[in-house]
Order: structure tokens, then sequence, then C-alpha cells
């Protein structure tokens, strides 16, 4: 069986391009097509990884002349595999219920492709080429709806960062050895000294960036938010794990064991990615914004996992690299699923709701009362609510970071501690974030007429929201099963150290350990809430009276506002004023400018909030100076007199033939 | 036949001690604020006036706003369960209890704020402006409390070893770490972390009538009859819990086995009883002695605490070498 499992593999690749060609046609085969290949991909991803993922090498009759493209399938590329398929296949059962899919719809099948084959990339070609055609892909269903200057100034800056992450991972793979010799042949060389150093910080921007790692975050939430519902679920659950994938792969895999200071970028740029992320997720006020932001956060969480690996891997502790790596893993699988089904749910209530912004929302819950209830299950996620997907990944980080100071060196010891502070700050602030989307967008009264007249999603995209409810449940409820998913992986990378016991219902941090025992939570509040409903009903008064909210003795709405004036309802805005004042000015450099009319005027009072990221502050508007200044100095170059023009030509000659001379000479 | 017998103990164990807490914590309540009065001059009301209020509460037919969804009618009995669920794994009298291989550290956290988010989406849900208040700055308060107690469970992890409570309370009984700098840093931390999150002074009035000054209250606006009462018996039990916690951690002393004859339990529970006797008795001294802080000032009181628990993991390392 698992002979066949690369080739089989690669027929769905094919498949989905024949999916994508049909859909020139009829649109609709887009999602269909994608939805067949993406459940018959599961299956044997799941298959594959169950049959222990021996490792397999094909070699394609096409490619650059003379150097045919290599796909190989491991256990590694078998785990991401599976996450894109399920994605993948929730992401088009969702798009099957456009009435209209877009002009762009064939992209979506090309871009599952381009996910695969860089997945199952077997050398640095195939692997770039992955990775660009991806891009290409998701850049084109961000210009799904191309009409605001908004979507196009995103799309723009997501394919200049796309460029950018090109022209960072053809060098970085050139450095280890030849950027289109087969891996195995890489692996046998891994770089050192300043080629070491060089594809690390290659890597950790060209991967790094497309995963949103800090500082290069500032394209994912236009970006994420401006696509379409599937698109954007299948960019922010999948397309990141890629780049984190690639990361993983070329950093862990080909460049072999490496100095312990290598973990230092990663644990203080997942660090800086989980807190900045967090808190900017509780300052957007458009919801897929909110989203994107806490991919940020989360893509943050599980590099500090890698940091972590590679610190122990370094130290030649495989358990505890097993530790990190596995968690890092689960939580990869744990955030892939529960962000796509935030995204459908957001694309949902966009759709239903006509919009996205949070203080246009609310009172959702009684007009959409699914897709409320997905949103619940997707935030308790995004919070780390125990027995949710989220917090199993998130236990399984903590424990690694808790281990974490055996890597020795002091200086080491306390930068974990400083993660392990940031890490639980981030946290937190994601349940800040979880209950200011919920309770602001899905709760509370109606904000505008169109939002109090919102209309339930299509039955496609409510199977899909509960098909990734069921899936995200299972993850939280049996971590373990995931953890063996992820053994052929872990062997692969961490010397075939699995201490994350993952027999039975226990996740725990090695074998004789007390863990964390998710079904036996849930059961726990299970009894408690029995419990507590047993006891209501033997010793309370049963039934309630209906009133108008008491809300302090506020009085009834008057006549014309049948759900109460909006704007005596907490906006998103205010509720996120506590943390912008405390933490969002300094990090995030936000100030609010109050504009209060003298006492007699009567025009409305105004407060204004702006926020500044740091990274669009120090490096984007940074490189825009740059643009600007030097586009200034050719500008002058273009009107220089004849005389100064031929000085500056005889002068560059000069410095070229005196450069010629000096090479000579050596 | 042992085995069962072992399994049985910690399973009685386990009901007593839900039993037991359920019961005790409106009277902890009761102490707390008769003491309160006391020292104010007051006669103040009898210690089981906070029971009385419960029984009041649950005769009463809540009323409901017109607009409340599902959400709103579940979230009382949701919120009780979870904190419920929390204590249970908290060990009062005894260690060992059937609930002893999962009482994570972590896992309490984390219930806890489930217990808190599905309040604060309770109090969004009818859309009054004092619900936003209260679950905003509940959910930033927990922003800062939140790194603070994870760094206290860090120094006790790196001191014994695992995040389960149950083995770090046996640890420290046994006085197998001794008397640490790390651990009075923790204690410190541990406590500011407890008042920020059981509403508490200087964090939070809990008996303020001001809507405007309140957070937990203003949460609740809404509630009224069975609802309020299961909202009030959860905030106790988080009380209660919350003192159990640190006197589990911090004073370990005098816990039974639950594997132990029941006569041992007694004894535990005696001393549990002290402790928690000890500790109302510091909380209602402080809480009158105490000012409550302005909304912007808490942050800076729990980043304090949070700096303590740096502190504390960092002397770990530079004591012990850690390695």
């Amino acid at each position: 069986m698992s002979a066949f499992a690369l080739p089989g593999a690669s027929l769905l690749l094919l498949a989905w391009l024949l999916a994508a060609a049909a859909s020139l046609k009829r649109r609709r085969w887009a999602a269909l097509g994608g939805l067949l290949v993406c459940a018959a991909g599961a299956l044997l991803a799941v298959a594959y990884l169950l049959a222990g993922a021996p490792a397999a090498t094909l070699t394609l009759p096409i490619g650059m002349p003379g150097l045919p493209m290599t796909l190989a399938l491991d256990g590694l590329s078998g785990f991401f595999l599976l996450l894109l398929m399920l994605v993948g296949a929730a992401a088009c059962a969702a798009a099957l219920g456009e009435r209209q899919p877009p002009a762009t719809a064939p992209c979506l099948p090309v871009f599952l492709a381009a996910m695969g084959l860089c997945l199952l990339a077997g050398d640095g070609f195939t692997l770039v080429l992955g990775f660009e055609l991806m891009s290409l892909a998701s850049f084109v269903l961000v210009l799904s709806h191309p009409g605001e200057a908004e979507v196009q100034r995103a799309a723009l800056l997501y394919l200049g960062m796309a460029l950018f992450g090109a022209a960072c991972l053809i060098p970085a793979l050139a450095l280890l050895g030849g950027w289109n010799a087969p891996f195995a042949v890489l692996r046998g060389h891994p770089p050192e000294g300043w080629r070491a150093m060089a594809v690390l910080a290659l890597v950790l921007l060209g991967a790094g960036s497309k995963a949103g790692l800090a500082p290069l975050h500032v394209w994912l939430p236009p970006a994420h938010s401006n696509a379409p519902g599937p698109a954007s679920a299948l960019m922010s659950g999948a397309m990141t794990k890629v780049a984190l994938y690639a990361l993983i792969r070329l950093l862990f895999d080909l460049c072999g064991p490496q100095p312990m200071w290598w973990a230092v970028p990663l644990l203080v740029a997942g660090a800086a990615s989980a807190v900045l992320g967090a808190l900017r997720a509780n300052m957007e006020n458009d919801i897929k914004a909110v989203l994107a932001c806490s991919t940020i956060e989360n893509i943050g969480l599980i590099t500090i996992g890698l940091g972590l690996a590679l610190a122990a891997r370094a130290a030649d502790m495989l358990p505890l690299a097993g530790l990190a790596l596995g968690a890092a893993l689960l939580h990869v699988m744990a955030h892939g699923l529960f962000k796509a089904l935030l995204f459908l749910g957001a694309g949902a209530t966009q759709h239903g709701a006509g919009t996205r912004h949070l203080d246009r929302l609310g009172g959702l819950i009684h007009r959409m009362p699914v897709t409320t209830a997905a949103m619940l299950a997707g935030a308790a996620c995004l919070a780390a609510l125990p027995p949710s997907s989220g917090f199993a990944g998130e236990w399984a980080l903590f424990q690694a970071v808790i281990a974490g100071p055996r890597v020795g060196g002091l200086g080491m010891q306390v930068l974990i501690c400083v993660v392990a502070a940031m890490m639980a700050l981030a946290v937190a602030l994601a349940a800040a974030a979880a209950v200011r989307l919920i309770g602001i967008g899905y709760l509370g009264r109606p904000r505008t007429p169109r939002c109090a007249a919102a209309d339930e999603a299509g039955p496609p995209m409510r199977w899909a929201l509960l098909g990734l409810v069921a899936a995200s449940l299972l993850v939280g409820l049996f971590p373990g099963a995931v953890l063996g998913l992820a053994r052929p992986a872990l062997g692969l990378l961490a010397g075939g150290m699995v201490p994350l016991r993952d027999a039975g219902l226990v996740l725990a941090p090695g074998s004789g350990v007390p863990g964390y025992v998710p079904l036996a939570v849930a059961v726990l509040l299970a009894l408690a809430g029995g419990l507590v409903w047993w006891l209501a009903r033997r010793v309370s008064v049963q039934g309630h009276r209906s009133a108008p909210a008491w809300d302090c003795g506020f009085g009834e709405p008057p006549a014309w506002l049948p759900f109460g004036d909006p704007a005596t309802q907490y906006s998103g805005a205010g509720f996120s004023q506590p943390l912008r004042r405390t933490l969002g000015s300094g990090v995030l450099g936000a100030h609010e400018t109050v504009d209060m009319p003298a006492p007699g005027q009567t025009r409305a009072a105004s407060l204004m909030v702006a926020l500044h990221d740091p990274a669009e502050r120090w490096i984007f508007e940074a490189i825009g100076r740059w643009r600007d200044s030097l586009s200034g100095l050719a500008d002058r170059m273009q009107f220089l007199t004849i005389r100064r023009t031929l000085s500056v030509m005889v002068t560059v000659l000069v410095v070229f033939l005196a450069l010629v001379a000096i090479m000579e000479q050596r | 036949m042992s085995l069962l017998a072992d399994l049985l103990l910690a399973l009685a164990a386990q009901v007593l001690h839900v039993a037991l807490l359920v019961a005790a914590a409106p009277v902890l309540v009761g102490v707390v604020r008769l003491v309160k009065a006391r020292l104010l001059g007051r006669t103040g009301p009898p210690v089981l006036q906070p029971w009385r209020d419960l029984l009041r509460l649950l005769r009463k037919q809540p009323v409901v706003a017109e607009n409340a969804s599902w959400l709103f009618h579940a979230a009382p009995s949701a919120h009780l369960a979870a904190i419920l669920a929390a204590a249970a794994l908290v060990p009062s009298f005894a260690l060992g209890m059937a609930s002893a291989p999962f009482a994570d550290l972590l896992v309490i956290g984390g219930l806890l704020a489930l217990a808190r988010v599905i309040l604060a989406l309770a109090g969004m849900e009818i859309g009054s402006r004092f619900g936003g208040i209260g679950a905003s700055r509940e959910m930033t308060y927990a922003a800062f409390a939140e790194p603070a107690l994870l760094l206290v469970i860090f120094t006790l992890a790196l001191m014994v070893g695992t995040t389960n409570l149950d083995a770090i309370a046996l640890t420290l009984r046994e006085g197998l770490v001794g008397l640490r700098v790390s651990l009075g840093l923790a204690l410190i931390a541990m406590i500011a972390i407890a008042l920020a999150e059981t509403g508490r002074m200087p964090v939070d009035n809990p008996a303020s009538h001001l809507e405007v000054t309140m957070v937990h209250e203003a949460m609740v606006l809404e509630y009224s009859g069975r609802h309020l009462a299961m909202i009030e018996l959860a905030g106790a039990l988080k009380l209660l819990l919350w003192l159990s916690l640190i006197a589990t951690i911090f004073v370990p002393f005098g816990i039974a086995r639950a594997g132990a004859l029941p006569l041992w339990w007694l004894g535990g529970l005696a001393a549990w009883v002290a402790k928690i006797g000890v500790l109302a008795l510091a909380l209602s001294g402080f809480e009158t002695a105490i000012a409550k802080m302005r909304v912007f000032r808490v942050p800076e009181f729990l980043g304090v605490a949070v700096l303590l628990a740096v502190l504390a993991v960092v002397l770990l390392f530079v004591s012990q070498g850690f390695a």
C-alpha cells in the first residue's frame, strides 16, 4: 500500500489541475473537484501515516533541461498533507455553496495543487516552484472582488512579499548546496559557518514572512481579510502551515544539527509575533482581520515550539526536542482546523449580514444560530479553553517551555522564562480577542438594519462548519491520536524520540508522569453541568418571565429604534480601550484623539483611535522612504548637464577598470 | 482487592470534597463579611446569610430580558459547572483523590478561564453597556494575571518537575524542596493573582453598588432569581478554590492521603479549616485596611506580580544552577 502513496499523491496534484481546467468551462467544477480530491487525499494521508510513513522519492520526467523534478514523501510531508486535505475539503465544501462562483474560481484547485507540490517537493527547484505558484494562485484569489482600492493595495503588498520570499528562499537553497539538487543529496552536506548563518537568516525571512512571523507580518491581515471566505480559510489554515513546513524542512531536516544559538531568533521572533498578533487582534475592527492577527499569534506560538526543539537538539536532549516538536505539530493541526473554521464562519457572516465590520454587526445569534454556534466553538479553541483543541496544543507547548530550561545556559534559561511569560500574555490576550469577537459581533443587539435581517448560511457552508467543529473536537479530545499521526515526523527529526505519550487518552510530557486527560476533563465538566442542571430542576422554581432589559433602569428604546440605540451598546473600540491604553500605547503606538464640542454646541463629539504597528513604522515605511530618496536621486541623474553626465560615466569606467586591475592582481 | 478499595476511597474522598466545598463556600463568604463588618464596628450579618440569600434567590423566578438567547439562559449553569470542575481538582482535606491524575495546574487555570469567558459573553449577551464594561475589564485583568499565574506554575514545575497539583503538594509536603526565596516570591504573586481573579479589593469591590465601579457585578447585572443564585454560588466557590489552592501549594501540611483511613481525613479537614480560616481572616483585614484602585492602576498591581514571579524563576536558575 505504502508503495502507491507517492504516485497516488502525485495523481491527486494532477487531478486538482484537471479540476481547475474543467472549471474554466463550468466554474462549479473547481469546488466540486477540489472537494473530491481532498477527500481522497485525506484518506490516503491517514493510511500512509498509519502505515509508518516509509520515505519514498519519485523522479518526474519534467523539469528544467537536464534536471528532472523530484517528488518525495515522508512522515513530515504526510502530516502536513493531511492538514492540507482536511482544510481543503472544508474550504471546497463551503465554496460549493456560492451561488455565483467568482471568476477566479479555477485558482482554488490550483492553489491546493501548489500547496501539495510544495509539501511533496523533493528538491529545491520543486519547493520554490510550489511556493511561488501557491503565492501567485492566492494572489489571484485575494483579487476575487477587486472593486475596492483596499483590496488592490492588500493584493499588491501581498505580491511584493511573495517575491521577497522567493528572493530569500532561492539563495538559501543555493547556499545549502545547489538549489535543484534532490534533498537526499543536500542532507549529506549540512552547511557550516557563515553559510549556515546565511541559510538561517534567509529561511527565516523567506518562509517566516510567508507564515506571518514578526516583523514581516504586516501583509497578512489585509491579504487574509480581503480574500473570499474559502480562500482565506485556506490561506490562514493551510498556507501559513505550508510555510512552516518549508521552515522545518530546511532548518531541521536539511541543515542537520546546529549550535544552540540557532534557537534564539526563532524564540524571539515567535514570542514577538505571539504578543503582537494577539494584541492587534484586540484592536482590529474587521472580524477577518481579528482572525488574521490571531493567526500571527498562533504561528508565533508554534515557532516558539520549533525554537525549543532546535535548542534541545543542539543540547543533545532528544526527548525534549521530541516534546517541543510534537507540541508544535499538534498545535499546527489544531490551529489549522480551528482557524479554517473561524474564517469560513466569518465568510458566512459577511455573506449573511453584509459586512465584516464589528461595529455594524451584533445579535447574529438569533438570525444565524448555526454560524454563531460554530464561531463559538472556534472562539473556544482560539481562547485555548479546555477541552478544546487549542487548549491541547497550547498545553503541550507550555509543557515544552516549562521543560525548556534543562537545555542549560543561564542566558537561554532567562530567555525561555521571558518567552513563557509572553506566551501566557498572548494566550490571555487571545481570550480577550475571542470574547470581543463573539460578544460584539454575534451577541447583543443588531447595530444595523441589514444585520438585523441577516440570513443563515446555506447548507454546504453549514456542513463545512459542522465538519470542522467535529474535527476540532476530535483533536481536542484525542490529541494523542494526532501525535500518533505525527510520530513518523518526530522519528525523522528528533531521532525517534516521542516523549509525549500518545498511547491512550493521556497527553503527558514523558512516560510515568501525570499529564492532561482531555476526555476526563470533558467528562468532569459534563458531570458538573449535569449536577447543576439536576439540582436547579429539583430545588428551584421553573420557568422565567420576559421583560425589557433592566440595564440599570435605562428605559425602553423609542419606537423608531426597535433594537435600541446601537450607540448605547459597547463597541469594538470601547471593548479594547483598557488594553489599548495599558499595552497598546506602548507596543502599537495607539493614541486617541477626542474632539469634544464646547458646551452649547450641538455637533457630535468624536473619538479617533490610531494604531501604528511597529513593523510597519520601522521596516515598511523606512523602505518606502529609501525608495523615495533613491528615485529622487535617479531623478536628479536624469537632468544632469551633458558635462556632468560624461564625467559620471568616465568615473564609473575608471572605477570598474581599477576593480578589474585589482582582481587580476590577486 | 486493595486496588479496588483504594479506588473506592479515592472516589469517596472526591465526592466528599465536592460536597464540602459547595457547602462551605457561602459560609466562607459569610465569615469574611462578618469579620469585615466587625472590624468596621458594625454588627454584620450572620455567617449563614449568604446561604439564606441563595435559597431565597432559588425560590424566585428569574426575569429575563426579551432579547436574550439560549446563551444567556445556559451561561450561569455552564459558569458554575466550570468552576465546580476546577474546584473538584483542587484538594481540600486529602491528596490522591480520584481526580488527582489529571489535576493539572494548567488545566485548573484553563477551567477558570473557561468560566470567565462564559460569564463575559453572558455579560455582553443583552447588549447593555454595563455588561460591556464588566466584560472588557475582566478580560483585561485576566491578560495581566495570566502571565503571573503561568510564571508561578513555571516556578513550581521547575522545583518539582511536573505541573500536576497533587504531585506538587506531595513533594512540597515532604519538605523535599525546603524553604526557598522563590517560593516566597511565588506566594506573594499568587496572592495578588487570587485577589484579581476573585474580584476582591483592591482590584474590585465585592460590596460595591455603584455600577461604574464594578467589574464582576457589572457583568451579571441582568441576572436574577435562580440564574443569579448560580452565579453567586460560583463566585463563592471561586474564592474558596483560590484560598484552597494557596493553602495546598504553600502550606501543604496536615493534608491526609485519600488512601489512608477515613479517620485521618478528619485531621486533614481540621487542618484545612484552620488554614482557610486564617486566610479568610487575613483577607478580611486586608480588605478593611486598603482602598480600591483605579481601573488603570490594576495592570500595574498585576505587573508587580509578574515581575515577582519572573524574579522567582530567575532566582531558581541562579541558585541551583538548574540544568
